[in-house]
């Protein structure tokens, strides 16, 4: 196992958007909402507060968003919860209206909003198809007539006479996503299909993205699955606090959203606490294969490479940086620290503003299955003072396909013979 | 990055946001008579007697006011009491239940309203157009037990129309005003449970116009159901007595009653045009 640790430069910016003509046209879009627990819900609140509907406080969900989309492009939002994702969907969807800002669409939109495209849960399958189809545009007969490939494509002709508040939660996602798809819009809005139905669903969902990618139409994809992003998505934004802290592609909007994700919270120990932020940053972690491109997956027998780059905001003496990894079943496995490489003379410093790039080689004995890496970095050479942790900072697949089980893969001769006599 | 080539370029429109109407004529029509229609099923699936249902709600009520007015009150001196009085009652559960029903509607449609670009006015509407259709339905056994009293059918018949226009005016109105305001105001369901009361009392459907108390006349000036009443008394039932306008004495204050008829559906288009398009954040 070699670990070094050297300089490294800033990540390359993220690529423009290409000349194509444009499916969907945000521009300086704004949403704010009453914040919770000030809403003015009885008269009698109204009358004795008249004018309180004039000061409460405001909760920006859409705090100037702009940003275009190609026709024939598939756009990935994501970000945290309650970033402003659904709400920025629900504006694009004509659901709210946004308080300042300019919207423009080209062609026909099918929503799929909050895992739902507005069915009346009192109404059967057979009832709503046909209100969501004229919903779409469509007369009651065309409605009706589309019922049999909406059924199809859901696998719920048995259910069709149901009505929706007995269906399982799968299977109203399912009804659902199949009434948006067989709607044929031009431009797609989808939040968090993603996140239910069995896995032969996912399936189906994978193979639609699939086949709507070569047909042209455009596809707004918002889920917290980074591997989907990744799969399906040209490009992509991160939203927090309701504005567009990144745009690009989709791996480096997927690691932004990691470090999103893992840095608040994570790095509240008592010193960095008094000092106001911790002093050093997790700029980028990711995985290597042994041609240097960075990837999610390692073959077994493989070596993990794994790298991190830290950007320190104050000086951080002697400090020591850790990997860990955790199995599936956040069992740890292994862990390894180094310290500083440096020439005689140099201080054993990470410098405010500095940034030094981590690289652990892994010769690697580790079964198939999941892994998770932690990442931190400690102060003084100390075990316990600790200036940033991250955990679950990345993640990788170990895969083969050796009749061997357990958490370790051991060297091992083995052979079955006929025994003689 | 690979875009797929698509074989013609959609030009790009601006996106209104969520309203009352938007979206198309056709589409409007076909929702509203879709959600009418599976409203209308829904009010009666899973009852034994359906339909009939609508027909013993005013009946029940019928009998019970004929025999307080008739056999403890003893109100004389009205021609042809009992029709007046079922007339007046379908008339006054048609409003009554189209307006009280409205008034949760576009909540009891969250579902549809949350997710969807759905032109908001249907809702309230539909269940207007349900409400009409169980008023014609209800006008039938009336007009035959009209018949049986002994009225003969006469010319102003063909009038009735015009009150039905009348009534299905005002209850649209309330209906809007109502169902926009509870999104907000829940309050609203409750108020309007105790105004059926009043206005049930508070109208000439119990007594005649004239029978009341000049102070009570005054107050029945301001509902703008009045002139629907006095007027289909005249048309329907009795011919001797005075239409809407000499009923409650002359234009000056038969001018009051259709002044706050207009102020009601002024206000209700003003009201649910504001409300609309907050309606799905406000739910
Ligand atoms: N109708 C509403 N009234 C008040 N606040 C709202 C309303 N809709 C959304 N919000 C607020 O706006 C913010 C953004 O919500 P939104 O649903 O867009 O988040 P999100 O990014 O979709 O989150 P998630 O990942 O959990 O789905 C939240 O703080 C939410 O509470
Ligand atoms: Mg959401």
């Amino acid at each position: 196992m070699a670990v070094d640790v050297s300089t490294a430069a800033a990540p390359a910016p993220s690529p423009g958007v290409a000349g194509r003509s444009l499916a969907i046209d945000v521009r300086g879009l704004e949403k704010s909402f009453r914040l919770p627990g000030q809403k003015i819900d009885s008269l009698k609140e109204r009358v004795l507060h008249p004018t309180i509907s004039r000061d409460f406080s405001q909760l920006r969900a859409l705090d100037g968003i702009s940003f275009e989309v190609n026709q024939g492009e598939f756009f990935g939002i994501v970000g945290r919860n309650g970033s402003g994702k659904s709400t920025l969907l629900k504006v694009l969807a004509s659901i709210y209206r946004a308080d300042a800002g300019l919207v423009r669409m080209a062609g026909r939109l099918a929503p799929f909003i909050e895992l739902g495209v507005g069915f009346n849960m009192e109404l059967t399958a057979r009832e709503n198809v046909q209100l969501n189809g004229v919903m779409m545009g469509l007369t009651r007969k065309e409605a009706a007539r589309r019922l049999d490939a909406v059924l199809d494509f859901a696998e719920l002709n048995e259910f069709v006479d149901l009505k929706l508040k007995n269906y399982s939660s799968g299977m109203l996602v399912r009804l659902g996503f199949s009434v948006m798809i067989q709607a044929d819009a031009d431009i797609l809005l989808i939040d968090e299909v993603l996140a239910v139905g069995d896995a032969s669903f996912q399936q189906k969902c994978a193979d639609v993205f699939h086949d709507l990618r070569g047909s042209g139409k455009t596809l707004v994809l918002v889920t917290h699955d980074m591997n989907a992003v990744d799969a399906y998505c040209h490009r992509a934004i991160l939203l927090d606090h309701g504005q567009i802290v990144h745009e690009g592609n989709p791996q480096e909007v997927g690691r932004h959203y990691l470090r999103l994700n893992f840095e608040r919270g994570e790095t509240s120990s008592a010193a960095q606490a008094s000092a106001g932020g911790p002093a050093v940053r997790l700029v980028d972690i990711w995985l290597e294969d042994a041609a240097g491109e960075r990837t999610n997956s390692v073959e077994l027998d493989d070596d993990i490479r794994l790298r991190a780059i830290v950007e320190a905001d104050r000086d951080t003496p002697a400090p020591t940086f850790a990997f860990l990894l955790s199995n599936a079943d956040g069992v740890h496995v292994f862990g390894t620290a180094t310290q500083l490489k440096r020439e005689a003379g140099e201080p054993d410093l990470l410098a405010a503003g500095s940034r030094a790039k981590v690289s652990a080689r892994i010769l690697n004995p580790l079964g198939s299955g999941r892994y998770f890496v932690d990442f931190g970095v400690n102060r003084e050479h100390s075990q316990t003072d600790n200036v940033i942790w991250v955990s679950k900072a990345a993640d990788f697949v170990i895969y083969g396909t050796q009749a061997q089980t357990g958490l370790i893969a051991l060297e091992n001769e083995f052979e079955a013979v006929i025994e003689d006599g | 990055m690979s875009v797929a080539v698509r074989e013609r370029d959609l030009p790009l429109r601006d996106v209104q946001g969520p309203s009352a109407v938007g979206g198309g004529s056709r589409r409007f029509f076909d929702l509203l008579l879709l959600i009418s229609i599976t409203d209308f099923k829904k009010t009666y699936y899973g009852t034994v007697l359906g339909y009939f249902w609508s027909l013993v709600r005013p009946a029940v009520m019928f009998s019970v006011l004929l025999v307080v007015f008739t056999q403890i009150f003893r109100l004389s001196g009205v021609a042809h009491y009992p029709v007046l009085l079922l007339l007046g009652i379908v008339f006054f559960t048609a409003f009554q239940e189209v307006t009280s029903t409205a008034v949760t509607s576009v909540v009891a449609n969250e579902g549809i309203v949350r997710k969807t670009q759905f032109p908001r006015l249907v809702i309230p509407l539909a269940t207007v157009m349900t409400g009409i259709f169980n008023l014609l339905l209800n006008l039938i056994p009336v007009f035959i037990f009209i018949l049986a009293f002994g009225i003969a059918p006469m010319w102003t018949w063909l009038l009735l129309p015009l009150i039905l226009l009348a009534l299905i005016g005002v209850t649209t109105a309330v209906a809007l005003i109502l169902s926009a305001l509870y999104v907000r105001f829940r309050d609203v369901a409750i108020i309007w449970g105790v105004m059926g009361t009043v206005l049930l009392y508070g109208s000439p459907i119990l007594y005649p116009f004239d029978k009341a108390p000049e102070k009570v006349q005054t107050a029945l000036l301001f509902n703008p159901l009045t002139p629907i009443f006095t007027q289909s008394r005249q048309w329907i039932i009795d011919p001797s007595a005075p239409n809407a306008v000499a009923a409650v004495g002359g234009w000056a204050r038969f001018s009051i009653s259709v002044f706050v008829y207009a102020a009601i559906c002024v206000t209700a288009v003003w009201i649910f045009r504001r409300e609309a398009p907050r309606i799905a954040e406000d739910l």
